[in-house]
Parts: structure tokens; C-alpha cells; sequence
């Protein structure tokens, strides 16, 4: 630590910091426009100009570097007299349209001309103009108003991995836009609104919708992935106008992800549920709360008394918070059924949830970017996790080594050491050869599993070119991996979604135990870790899919759409179907719940309640109502609260959300898992394609999937199945053809794209759209071309 | 003598003559009493009456939606929702000015920087049912429509000491 002077107050800063950063720490404000601290510094704008004793002429704050014993001073009239100067230049080329401008009210050049800026411009000639780009449905340009400051160009080129955007021309010719025109890929695009010092870049979906002076702020914390990103709802009048990022270091830093960012904007949806709905001989009918709450309580209190416990099963959306889920979870218990379900999209009953593993294995979100070895499994964490993927490429651009083993090459914004790209059933056995290079021979005896898998079952692992191809790749992943220090293994939700979840999981556990890596499993959901606490899953080892099978009378669905957002959506449907009653929670309504569902309860979406949401790391976070509920929408939690009292059950007298939360356990109890030796049985390899279901990033929950402006984006999935080319041609397909599928009786028709960074025999399948959701189990693939299906017919 | 001279003085109407001859002089004076409504008195430029939303010469509406004069109203009379139009500008959806809040402090004039919405010199209007108050966006460019003329001249009168 060295000390220097500023405006006369003495600083301590480390040895190689700017002059900006010892500022900002004691709280004196020297104005800016191209520094940020979470970027390189740039010292385009010059607005930073300040006085430094011994230099004959003003320095950029931003830019020089702190010597021990440095006088600086930021209010000298040569220091103003150079801020004034630049502000003068700055503003030559702006267009000053404040009146209609977003950023007005918030604009950091507004601000600073108050205090730099002349009244009067003294330039007569004609402005410059620059003709406004498409970076597609999320951001707004309006690029005159561009001061040149970089910040955008930066943020894509150190943050966000996006190339895309550049200064082009030089001097007064000099603009900042796409050097291709198109739109702006990235999940984190939505970060250059905030970045943006003038009105250049703006939100699309909030333009011209409110002024910043008139909105509301309210802490609260994005419901759509398991990072927890700190956000602010603003809101004007009782609607949510915007969301931005809040700044939390550990967690999201000062990013938020487009899909946290402009989910909001599915809250108000044609299809939102406002009043509770029954179903009476075939009708719907609006009907007041009394009536739906008792009409529930008897049908529920019937199926209990007459078919005995375990007769009802609830599906609960992972992004409920968790008092909702924890009451959700009594009252089920006390109708005597331990069928409460969060994993929607998990096959494999055995995969541990996180809150039962050891504590000290699981990395902290803040601790990524310190890994030197990542190795990522089964695992899209750019377009899963976007935040941590970006934790995840500043480790990669601090020097760490990434690994991966996927069904396909993602193409990351980082690059990636070495990887090993294979279709999901032979993860095991890329894993296993992992182990068996560690293990003795008679240790491996204690893994039966792998153990079979590397000696008898040979056929498991296709061709020995293909075997030998593997043993190289992992082999050139281990030597990395091994070289590191701080280890990090991520298993995606591809390897948790797979029916051999559990087995991957237990060799990347051992994994972990040997080289002393940390673990992170990004479970989908913004609460599944607060899930498991509450209690909200079978005491015994059983997925969803047996719900599904289970072919119960009551099915209770609470915040889910099953077709899209569980998997085996068919399954799903033909059970809900089947059902005598099922009562679904929503705040919005599809078609399809009108056919099977009996009861409609309108509750709550993120923004209009309170609760708390665990995110991966544990950490438990409170995020507060912005709104009032609309319409009749009420919090799940009361729903659940006064169907628990009408059955007359102990323990649902809570007056507010904040006295659930210390029953809560904090700790989860680790005794429903069945010990795990005896649990495992390789699964039957299947022979040709291999479906390999994935939930698109903006397809991953119903608010998501109603937000316009993310649907129209230019990472918005479309319903196409992806093959490899060389899977294609071996079945006789061409790319974009149309493709009929059949499995059990369904059949579908879908567009197949090629994409050679697939592994073989995949079928890359999308999930969350009604065209995809219509497979059922985990049986053999059909596909054939369309047009002989029609000439059968 | 001086009570004789009083005794004189009230003998004559002294004092009623006094009163007279002031009525006399404004009898034969000019007269100042107008014939309202026929006649009104000349008001100034800067009169702050009732509100209109301007147009520009080719007919398109000047308000911009920056809402200034909804930030700077004292009395919260005035609302406005903005969207952007077909075109991409930037309109309101909604300008209401509540007559009943409104105090013609003439804050929202002030604050325009389009000279959109003006206060007119026209005083004279009265509400017979509830809700009549609210003047919304399309009875105030209405306004600004009729009384345009007057409100050019008014504030070309009074640019010289702007």
C-alpha cells in the first residue's frame, strides 16, 4: 500500500492502481465516461483530466498510475479549466434531444454537463449524423448520440466474448456499430444498456416507455437460474417497467443476463391468469376464492379418504420460493402422500441434489475465477448459467485451463485446453477410462460399474477407433486438469438430465475426492438447493417420470406447464389426462391446461410477492414484492396456507412469509438415499439415435417463454432438431428437410438442421415448445423422411 | 360664528352638493364599465387560461413525451403514458390535465421544450358533469387547434422579453 494525496486528503491504494480507483474508494468524484471499473481502461474520453503536482500538464485519472507521495488534485482551475474543455468537445457532436431521449434523467453526460458544460455551445457548424443500427429485439440505438467512450465495444470484447462490435472510421468518421450488420449475439447483450453512458444504446422493450424519475426501486433476485443474480424491479404505478442489475460482487457482479433482465416482460401476457377458474360439467366458470379453495379441499379430501395415501402427486416449479415449497410439502404430507416433485427435467431418481453433498467440495460462485483447471460436464454454461459462464471465461482469460466433455462442441466465448466431444452414453465410459488410468486393478473392484464397463462390456463404447479416440482425448484433459492447483468440476444439466446421472455424478464425486477439486452442479431452477431444504421430493429414490407412471388420481401442479417444462412431456400429458382431478396453480393459462386441468388458482409471479431463494452456492437470499398481485392473483404460500387450515392440519397458521422461513431446515437430512454400492446397474445401452433433450436457454420457464422480446432475439431457439451431418446422410437426410419422428404412437413433424459440432447418433431435441413436446419415453427413435411417410399413406 | 357657519352649511345641502359634484364628474367622464360578454377587458399575452396541446404548421403534433411538464407540475394535474407511434417517434399514448388540480402556475409552458403545451388566454368554461375536469390529449390539441392563431400571436408578442 502506498499513500497519496487527493484534494488534500490522504489515500492508501495498492502500488499500480490508478488514480480514478483511490478516488473512488474515499469517495471524491472525478468525472468520467470511458472508465469502468470492470473494464480495461481505454482513456478515449479525457473527461478524467486532473492536475498532478511535478506535471506540466493535466494527467487522465483513469490512466496514471499512483507513485508513493503523488499530489493530485481534481478541482484546480487548470484541472476544470481541461474538464470543461473536454466536456465542450464531447458535446459538439451531440445531438442534445434530452426531451426524448431514455437515458434522460440517468444520463452520467447529462449530469456532468450540469456541472462541466457550457450553456452556450460555441460550434456553428452542422452536426455529425450516424445512421442507427439493428442489434435486434433487446437493444435500441440511437448512435449519434454515441460519445465514443468504447465501454460497449469493450464489455464485448473482455466480458461477454462478443466480437462483433467495433469502432469503425477514423476521426470525425469514426462510429461505433456492428462491423457485420447483425444482431447482436450474447446472452449477456442486454449489459451495454447499463454500460452506456448517453442514450446510445438503450433498452428496446422499455423505449420511450417511462423517465427515470418516475419509477419505483425494489430489491429483488432473479428467478431463472440458480446463480440468484441481485436485480432491481423498477416500477411505475403498479407495473413492473424494467429490471436491472443490482451490484452484488460475489454473486453477479455488476452484470445481469438478457433473461433476467427482460423476462419481465412476459408479466403481463394475454394469457395471465387474473381469477380463480372451475371446471363445472365440462365448463369453465369464474368463481370466487372461497369457492375454488373449498371446490379443491373436497376433491383432494375425497381422493385422500377413498384411495389412501400416496394417491396425490405435486409437480412444483423449481423457481417457487422457498416458503411456497415448504408449505407446499406439508400440506401434500398431511394429505399423507410424499409425491412432491421439483426436479422437472431429472430421469435418474439416484443423482444427489447438491444441499446432501459435503459442504466444503462445493465451489462458491466468486471462487471460479480464481480456478486455474475447469472442467465442464455435460455442461452449456454460457447458455445455462449465462453469469457463471462469464466467471468461467474471465478464469479462462486470467489463464485457467478449460476442459470439457459434452455430447457437443458449444463453441464457448472461451477457449477451451482440450475436449472430448461424445454422445451421452459413453460419458460413463470417458469417465471410467478416467479412473481406471488412477486406479489399481483391485481397487477398481470396488466401482462394479466401471469395472464392467471398461473390461466386459466392450460393445458399451462403440468402435475401438472410437474407444481409442476417447482414451486420448480424456488422457489429454487429465494431464490438464491434474497440472492445476484450484481444480473445478461442473456438472451441466445435460449429465443431470441424463438417465445416468447418478453414475456420472458418482465418478465426478471420486473425481473431485482424488485431485481435491471443487464441485458445482448446476441444477435448473432458481431454487432447487432451497427445494431439497424444505423437503420438497419423495422420501424415496423416484423421478418424475414415476409420477408420471404412477398413474395417480390427483395430480397438483404448481407453477408448472408439464408438456414444456418436464420431461417426458407425453407421458406427462396422457397422466394428467387420465387423472380425476387435477388442480393447477399458474399464473398463466395454456390450452392445454384447460383440457386436463379441474381447478385454476391464479397465484403470484417473482414480482409480486416476497419469499427467499437458495441459490447454488447455498447462500439464501429475500427478495421482495415490487408490485401489488393483479387481478385475484395471490402468493402460492397463502393458497397453500388456507388449504392446509380448511383440512384442519397443524402448523399452517402463519401470519407473513417471514415465519415460515425459520422452520425451514437449514441443513438437509441425508437419510432418504439409499446407500451406494448396491444402487447401481449399468443402463442398456441403446443402439441408433439417441435423443438428447435440452431446455433452450429462453424456453426454460413460463414467464420466459411469454417474454416477447427474448423469443424474437437472435438466441432464441427455434423448434428444429439438430443432427450431425454425417448421422443425417447415414439416415438419409438432408439439412432443413422435414422429418417425421414416431415413438409409441406419437408422431411429429420437424425440421432437421445439421451441425457438425454434435456428436454422432444425437438428436439434439429443443424442449419448451409445443412441436417438440411429444415424446414419451426413453424408447428407440423413429425418424423417417417425410416425404416416403406421405407416400405410405 | 364657526357653529353659525355649520348651521348655514346644513341649511344649503352643503355636504350632499360635495358628494354630487364627484357623481357629476364621472356622469360626464368616460366610461370604463364593459359589456361582458359582449365585451371583454384586453388581456395580456402572458394570461394563463385554459390548456391546449399544439401542432406544428404540417399538422403534426408537437408534444414529445419527455414529460417535463408532468415532472415540474406543482399539483400533479398532469398524467402522460408514452409508447413509441408506428413510425418509431416518440408520443404520448395519454395526456390528461385535470382542470380541478391544475393551479395556472403555467409551470408546464415553461417546461416545454417544444412550446407544446401552452396555457391560452380563453378563461371562460365551466363543467357540468364529473369527469368534465380531466382534459385529455385529443380535447386539448382540439384546443390548441381552434385558438391557434391566438396563441402564435401571443407568444410572438411576448418573445422580445423571453
Amino acid at each position: 500500500m502506498i499513500e497519496i494525496e487527493i484534494d488534500g486528503q490522504k489515500v492508501e491504494a495498492e502500488p499500480g492502481s490508478m488514480i480514478i480507483e483511490a478516488a473512488d474508494k474515499v469517495g471524491i468524484k472525478i468525472p468520467r465516461f470511458c472508465y469502468h471499473k470492470k473494464l480495461s481502461v481505454a482513456a478515449n474520453c479525457r473527461m478524467c483530466l486532473v492536475a498532478v503536482e511535478k506535471s506540466r500538464k493535466p494527467l487522465p485519472a483513469c490512466a496514471t498510475p499512483i507513485t508513493d507521495g503523488m499530489v493530485v488534485k481534481t478541482r484546480t482551475a487548470e484541472a476544470l479549466a481541461a474538464q470543461k474543455a473536454v466536456m465542450e468537445f464531447l458535446l459538439i457532436n451531440h445531438p442534445l434531444d434530452c426531451p426524448i431521449c431514455d437515458q434522460g434523467g440517468e444520463c452520467e453526460l447529462q449530469d456532468v454537463a450540469m456541472g462541466y458544460g457550457k450553456d452556450v455551445s460555441r460550434f456553428t457548424e452542422g452536426k455529425r449524423v450516424i445512421k442507427d443500427k439493428n442489434l435486434g429485439s433487446l437493444i435500441a440505438t440511437d448512435m449519434t448520440r454515441c460519445i465514443l467512450c468504447t465501454r460497449c465495444v469493450r464489455f464485448g470484447e473482455e466480458i461477454a466474448g462478443i466480437v462483433e462490435m467495433g469502432v469503425t472510421g477514423r476521426g470525425e468518421a469514426s462510429e461505433v456499430g456492428t462491423y457485420v450488420e447483425e444482431h447482436l449475439i450474447s446472452e449477456v447483450s442486454g449489459n451495454i444498456i447499463d454500460l452506456c453512458p448517453v442514450g446510445a444504446l438503450t433498452s428496446k422493450p422499455f423505449r420511450f416507455k417511462a423517465r427515470a424519475w418516475e419509477l419505483n426501486q425494489h430489491t429483488s433476485i432473479a428467478p431463472h437460474d440458480p446463480l440468484g443474480a441481485n436485480i432491481y424491479i423498477h416500477t411505475r404505478n403498479g407495473d413492473v417497467m424494467r429490471v436491472v442489475p443490482k451490484e452484488c460482487e460475489s454473486i453477479n457482479e455488476t452484470w445481469a443476463s438478457d433473461r433476467d433482465r427482460f423476462s419481465y416482460t412476459g408479466l403481463n401476457a394475454e394469457d395471465r391468469l387474473l381469477k380463480p377458474m372451475v371446471k363445472a360439467h365440462g365448463e369453465w366458470q369464474e368463481c370466487d376464492w372461497s369457492l375454488a379453495l373449498s371446490t379443491v379441499h373436497k376433491q383432494l379430501e375425497n381422493i385422500h379418504q377413498h384411495c389412501g395415501e400416496d394417491r396425490i402427486a405435486a409437480v412444483v416449479s423449481p423457481n417457487l420460493s422457498s416458503e411456497e415449497l415448504y408449505l407446499a410439502q406439508k400440506y401434500l404430507r398431511g394429505l399423507e402422500s410424499h409425491y412432491i416433485e421439483h426436479r422437472l427435467q431429472q430421469v435418474d431418481p439416484q443423482f444427489i441434489p447438491t444441499p446432501l453433498l459435503a459442504r466444503e467440495r462445493q465451489a462458491s460462485i466468486a471462487e471460479v475465477e480464481d480456478m486455474d483447471a475447469i472442467f465442464l460436464v455435460g455442461c452449456d454454461i454460457q447458455r445455462e448459467v449465462p453469469l457463471l459462464g462469464l466467471r468461467v471465461r474471465k478464469a479462462s482469460l486470467q489463464g485457467a485451463n478449460i476442459l470439457s466433455l459434452n455430447p457437443l462442441d458449444f463453441h464457448f466465448n472461451f477457449e477451451q485446453k482440450a475436449q472430448c466431444i461424445v454422445s451421452m452414453q459413453t460419458f460413463l465410459f470417458a469417465l471410467a477410462v478416467w479412473i481406471q488410468s488412477e486406479l489399481k486393478a483391485e481397487e477398481l473392484k470396488e466401482w462394479p460399474v466401471l469395472d464392467q464397463l471398461i473390461k466386459q462390456d466392450v460393445d458399451y463404447c462403440g468402435h475401438p477407433d472410437e474407444r481409442a479416440l476417447i482414451q486420448a482425448q480424456i488422457e489429454s484433459i487429465r494431464k490438464v486438469f491434474v497440472a492445476g492447483r484450484q481444480k473445478l468440476i461442473i456438472m451441466g444439466a445435460l449429465a443431470i438430465n441424463d438417465p445416468q446421472a447418478s453414475l456420472i455424478q458418482q465418478a465426478l464425486l471420486w473425481l473431485a475426492e482424488r485431485y481435491d477439486a471443487k464441485l458445482i452442479f448446476l441444477l435448473a431452477g432458481a431454487n432447487q438447493h432451497g427445494a431439497v431444504l424444505a423437503g420438497a421430493m419423495p422420501e424415496q429414490a423416484m423421478s418424475i417420470v414415476d409420477l408420471w407412471h404412477a398413474k395417480l388420481p390427483a395430480y397438483l401442479l404448481v407453477n408448472v406447464e408439464p408438456e414444456l417444462d418436464c420431461t417426458h412431456p407425453a407421458l406427462a400429458l396422457k397422466a394428467l389426462h387420465d387423472a380425476s382431478c387435477v388442480v393447477v396453480m399458474t399464473a398463466f393459462v395454456t390450452e392445454k391446461m384447460l383440457e386436463y386441468a379441474d381447478v385454476l388458482l391464479p397465484i403470484a409471479p417473482f414480482s409480486e410477492y416476497a419469499g427467499t431463494l437458495v441459490n447454488l452456492e447455498g447462500k439464501r437470499q429475500a427478495f421482495n414484492a415490487a408490485v401489488h398481485p393483479q387481478g385475484e392473483a395471490r402468493p402460492a404460500w397463502k393458497i397453500f396456507r388456507v388449504l392446509g387450515q380448511l383440512a384442519q392440519m397443524p402448523g399452517f397458521d402463519y401470519d407473513t412469509w417471514t415465519e415460515i422461513t425459520p422452520d425451514i431446515p437449514t441443513e438437509a437430512s441425508k437419510a432418504p438415499l439409499s446407500s451406494l454400492t448396491e444402487r447401481y446397474r449399468l443402463p442398456q445401452r441403446q443402439a441408433g439415435l439417441q435423443l438428447l433433450p435440452y431446455w433452450p436457454l429462453y424456453r426454460s420457464d413460463p414467464l420466459v417463454r411469454r417474454a416477447d422480446p427474448l423469443q424474437r432475439c437472435a438466441l432464441s431457439a427455434d423448434p428444429v432438431i439438430a443432427l450431425h451431418p454425417e448421422t443425417a446422410a447415414h439416415y438419409g437426410f438432408k439439412a432443413n428437410e422435414a422429418v417425421s419422428w414416431q415413438q409409441e404412437g406419437h408422431v411429429a413433424t420437424l425440421i432437421v438442421k445439421t451441425d457438425p459440432s454434435l456428436s454422432l447418433d444425437t438428436v439434439y431435441w429443443p424442449m419448451g415448445f409445443s412441436e417438440t413436446a411429444c415424446w414419451g419415453a426413453l424408447a428407440p427413435l423413429v425418424l423417417e423422411r417425410m416425404r416416403a411417410l406421405e407416400e405410405n399413406e | 360664528m364657526r357653529s353659525l357657519k355649520e348651521i348655514v352649511k346644513s341649511f344649503m345641502l352643503w355636504e350632499l352638493l360635495v358628494g354630487l359634484k364627484l357623481t357629476g364628474r364621472y356622469v360626464l367622464s368616460k366610461k370604463i364599465t364593459i359589456q361582458y360578454p359582449e365585451e371583454t377587458t384586453p388581456i395580456s399575452p402572458r394570461f394563463r387560461g385554459l390548456h391546449a396541446l399544439r401542432r406544428y404548421p404540417n399538422g403534426e403534433e408537437r408534444c414529445i413525451a419527455c414529460k417535463l411538464c408532468e415532472a415540474v407540475c406543482p399539483a400533479l394535474a398532469i398524467t402522460i403514458e408514452s409508447a413509441p407511434r408506428e413510425d418509431g417517434s416518440r408520443r404520448t399514448t395519454r395526456y390528461d390535465i385535470d382542470l380541478f388540480k391544475c393551479i395556472y402556475c403555467g409551470f408546464c409552458e415553461e417546461s416545454c421544450p417544444v412550446d407544446s403545451i401552452v396555457e391560452t388566454h380563453w378563461s371562460q368554461y365551466h363543467f357540468e358533469h364529473r369527469g368534465e375536469n380531466i382534459m385529455t390529449k385529443p380535447m386539448l390539441l382540439a384546443i390548441g387547434d381552434r385558438y391557434e392563431a391566438e396563441i402564435a400571436k401571443a407568444r410572438a408578442e411576448d418573445a422580445p422579453y423571453r
